[in-house]
């Protein structure tokens, strides 16, 4: 037992792999069709938004913070630019996603000046910033839905676009998104910069224990405001990354989200109590709940069960990382 | 002559309206080990403080190599070459040992990317330097205390400082542990580095110094060489107190009928057939090292232990502990040695912190009497003297020694028999630990409660207790009438176990 606590303290990782192997045998098993190219691009599409959320959630909570504003500040982005290129009559791909950006950059920012400055518990922070701007939204900016018909196309092509394509057995043809690509390279960046850069290794400092890293010489303000303005900026590009791949700009879209992406980066391996995570168990993690919550519709359940298994998903990951840091609690 | 390594000239400091550094006058040179002694609250951690440039004093002036250093900050101190070891190590428990050691060296170049191979290295060196063994991947939370430790000494021997300062080294260590760190601090010491040896005991500091300051109050009240000091000079300095301050006398009937029985306590691995009495009135001091049993021998008697073998009678009647409310019931009362997080609502009022305990008792149908709760939470705040106008204050606004107040007082609303103390004055300030003295004993002697006082501090057992117990690895090994022992002989026996 001894040895198993100390693997999975270093290693979460192999945990939350077990499970998503597990997961697939046993839905692969009791349904084949799971194992067609649609299905598994699929879950591989569906799991981009998700994924990057969950990034940005990783960095929150390996600073022993947690955030649930980012899918607020990701809905904001992605209507605001959207009505933008609207309004202006604009059509591209790059100048929006940099306004996006930087709309998820400013809103995480004045998360920051609350956790920093005020030094307020992040949790309350960012339930009201995020309750806020979503008032903000359908207040002030809009309410309605901007269908198809209105979306700029060349973020739909965009979004479209396949990395390849294969015909299955029956005939029909089935993509990968390039969008998972996308994912890819942005998981890619965090992880680098986490791992390898002094900047990266100062929000696992911080998550350490805030006092000790003030004492080393972190500048623990910097490594607060680079944390929730690159969460933000995660944010606002995913909302408008989400807006492009299902059409619409829904300014009532991701409701309720962030217990989705937390539970992934809990069951990921990620510590509630801060120090703890990385971006691979984070991807793993994002991948098993896609996994299992959009397999209950090939598996026969009701879809009305996928709450009831992300509640319970959250309620074990939590468990079982409760006990790996049970020393640590006590 | 050549200049001290470190010199403070007449240092003053003050916070709000309380001083806590009044004309301290210092001096280390190179390469000594030097003792900083005091009591808690003393104004021994102000004085680090002011030394690694944390606090700014509001008086006197601090000579480093002779030359006179204007606003010491943090920054500069570490330049100068002065490195705190803090008691709680300030390590990051989440990261790797190579990653501890290597992460501050790398941020005062100002690296930007981390090589783990440079990492690796960095790391590897320091450990050599001080010739120990640490496994580099291992996470720091996985070591015990003593590694932690090593890790620590190890980081702040990688800036070459000339002086390191380590608060209170000791206090989580066994005797065994104790003297690997005296091993390295020589080693350290021989390598023309000094060291500021803060410490509160009285053996470590006779074994290791060289020159000993002892502050008081503020105040330096004792420096020397340590050949001019023995036990009982630092523990009069500490203090104040002389020696033949009257201990605590019992005056009941020793034939009298006990107020506590325990017979044959076991339990497995932690009590070894532990006997012992206590009569109404008497406070029985317990001493021992950490992991002795003590705090296990407290939690049993407060029903924290379920299953405990042996036989327990209070007031001559059998009873069995077996879960906290049954210790209540039966008029036991415990004050445990973390109060905060263990004894006190912080973020409740003084009241409320009061009222905690006794809500069955003041309350009828399930419906608190409020007025009822009110008065006697009153009277139990004039009673215990604690600082505060009204008892809706938050607790936190109280100072520690009136915080231990209001966790006693809390309990003496339910008229226990047997109040048990475990480190009744940790972190309680000089002044006010008198006073809990005081208010202990009274209460001993006026209502007949029987006391088992819990402590490090020896004097503090001295003083108060009429009977002394020691235990070691689960076994009472000495049960002795405290005018039969002193310090010195307690100690030396405490010695001889470690």
């Amino acid at each position: 037992m001894k040895s198993l606590a100390l693997t999975l303290r270093r290693h979460p990782e192999w945990m939350v792999a077990a499970v998503l192997v597990v997961a697939v045998l046993t839905i692969g098993l009791i349904n084949p069709v799971f194992w067609q190219p649609a299905n598994i691009f699929s879950l591989l599409r569906a799991s981009v938004i998700t994924g990057i959320l969950a990034l940005a959630v990783l960095l929150v909570m390996l600073s022993g913070g947690i955030d649930v504003s980012f899918p607020a500040f990701a809905i904001a982005a992605m209507y605001l630019t959207v009505k933008a290129m609207i309004a202006w009559g604009f059509d591209g791909v790059l100048l929006p996603f940099a306004m996006a950006t930087a709309i998820g950059i400013g809103l995480g920012l004045v998360n920051a000046v609350f956790v920093h400055h005020l030094r307020m518990i992040p949790l309350i922070v960012t339930l009201g910033t995020g309750t806020a701007v979503r008032g903000f939204i359908l207040g002030v900016v809009g309410t309605s839905q901007i269908n198809i018909d209105q979306m700029p196309p060349l973020l739909i092509d965009f979004a479209r676009q396949d990395l390849f394509t294969v015909t299955q057995g029956d005939g029909s043809a089935a993509g990968l998104s390039a969008m998972v690509l996308v994912y890819a390279v942005i998981a890619l960046g965090v992880h680098l910069m986490l791992r390898h850069t002094m900047m990266g290794r100062s929000i696992y400092a911080l998550g350490g224990g805030e006092e000790a890293a003030r004492r080393v010489g972190f500048n623990t303000r910097r490594t607060t405001f680079f944390i929730y303005g690159l969460a933000g900026a995660l944010a606002g590009f995913a909302g408008l990354l989400h807006g492009a791949m299902i059409w619409t700009a829904n300014p009532r879209d991701m409701v309720g989200l962030e217990l989705d992406v937390i539970a992934a980066v809990v069951l990921g391996g990620a510590s509630i109590f801060g120090g703890r995570g990385s971006v691979i168990g984070t991807m793993l993690g994002v991948l098993t709940l896609v996994v299992i919550t959009n397999s209950l519709i090939i598996l026969g359940v009701d879809t009305t069960w996928q709450r009831v298994v992300v509640g319970l998903i959250v309620i074990a990951a939590t468990a079982v990382t409760a006990w790996r840091d049970r020393k640590r609690i006590a | 002559m050549t200049a001290p390594l470190i010199e403070l000239r007449h240092i003053g400091k003050s916070f709000a309206a309380v001083r806590a550094l009044d004309d301290v006058s210092l001096s280390i040179g190179r390469g000594e080990i030097h003792c900083l002694a005091g009591e808690n609250g003393s104004g021994k951690s102000t004085l680090i403080k002011v030394i690694s440039g944390i606090w700014q004093p509001d008086q006197g002036e601090i000579l480093m190599d002779g030359q006179k250093m204007e606003g010491l900050t943090p920054r500069s101190a570490i330049a100068h070459g002065v490195q705190v070891i803090y008691q709680d190590f300030s390590l990051f428990p989440n990261l790797s040992v190579a990653e501890n050691l290597a992460l501050s060296s790398e941020l005062h170049e100002g690296r930007k990317l981390v090589s783990w191979r440079r990492v690796r290295q960095i790391a590897a060196e320091a450990i050599a330097k001080l010739g120990v063994d640490l496994d580099l991947d291992a996470l720091v939370e996985t070591l015990p205390t003593a590694g932690k430790q090593l890790v620590a000494i190890a980081r702040a021997l990688m800036s070459d400082p000339h002086l390191l300062i380590m608060d209170e080294p000791t206090t989580a260590l066994t005797g065994r542990e104790v003297e690997a760190l005296f091993r390295v601090v020589r080693d350290i010491q021989g390598r023309g580095i000094a060291v500021l040896f803060v410490s509160h005991k009285m053996r470590e500091m006779l074994e290791i110094s060289e020159r000993l300051t002892v502050i008081r109050s503020g105040r330096v009240v004792a420096a020397g060489p340590i050949s001019e000091f023995d036990e009982a000079r630092i523990t009069r300095a500490m203090t104040g107190q002389e020696i033949a301050a009257e201990g605590y006398r019992w005056t009941g009937d020793p034939r009298g009928k006990p107020l506590l029985e325990v017979a044959a306590l076991s339990i497995p691995g932690q009590l070894e057939n532990i006997a012992l009495r206590i009569m109404p009135g008497e406070i029985v001091g317990v001493s021992g090292l950490l992991g002795s049993g003590r705090t296990e021998l407290a939690l049993a008697l407060f029903g924290m232990k379920p299953g405990y073998e042996g036989r327990v009678r209070i007031d001559g009647r059998e009873v069995r502990l077996d879960s906290v409310q049954e210790a209540i019931g039966h008029g036991i009362a415990y004050v445990p040695e973390d109060r905060l997080t263990e004894g006190l609502f912080l973020t409740q009022t003084i009241d409320r912190n009061m009222l905690v305990t006794s809500h069955d008792r003041l309350s009828r149908g399930g419906i608190m009497q409020g007025g009822r709760a009110a008065r006697e939470a009153a009277e139990m705040i004039r009673e215990m003297a604690i600082a505060t106008p009204t008892g809706d204050r938050p607790v936190t606004q109280l100072s520690g020694g009136n915080q231990q107040r209001v966790v006693i007082g809390r309990w003496l609303l339910n008229d226990p028999r047997l109040l048990i103390l475990n480190g009744p004055t940790v972190g309680v300030d000089v002044g006010s630990k008198a006073g809990i003295h005081r208010k202990i004993r009274e209460l001993a002697q006026s209502r007949g409660l029987g006391v088992l006082m819990i402590s490090d501090d020896l004097p503090e057992l001295m003083d108060n207790c009429n009977r002394i117990l020691v235990l070691h690895r689960g076994r009472l090994v000495s049960d002795t009438p405290a005018a039969e022992t002193n310090e010195a002989k307690l100690s030396e026996l405490l010695g001889a176990l470690a």
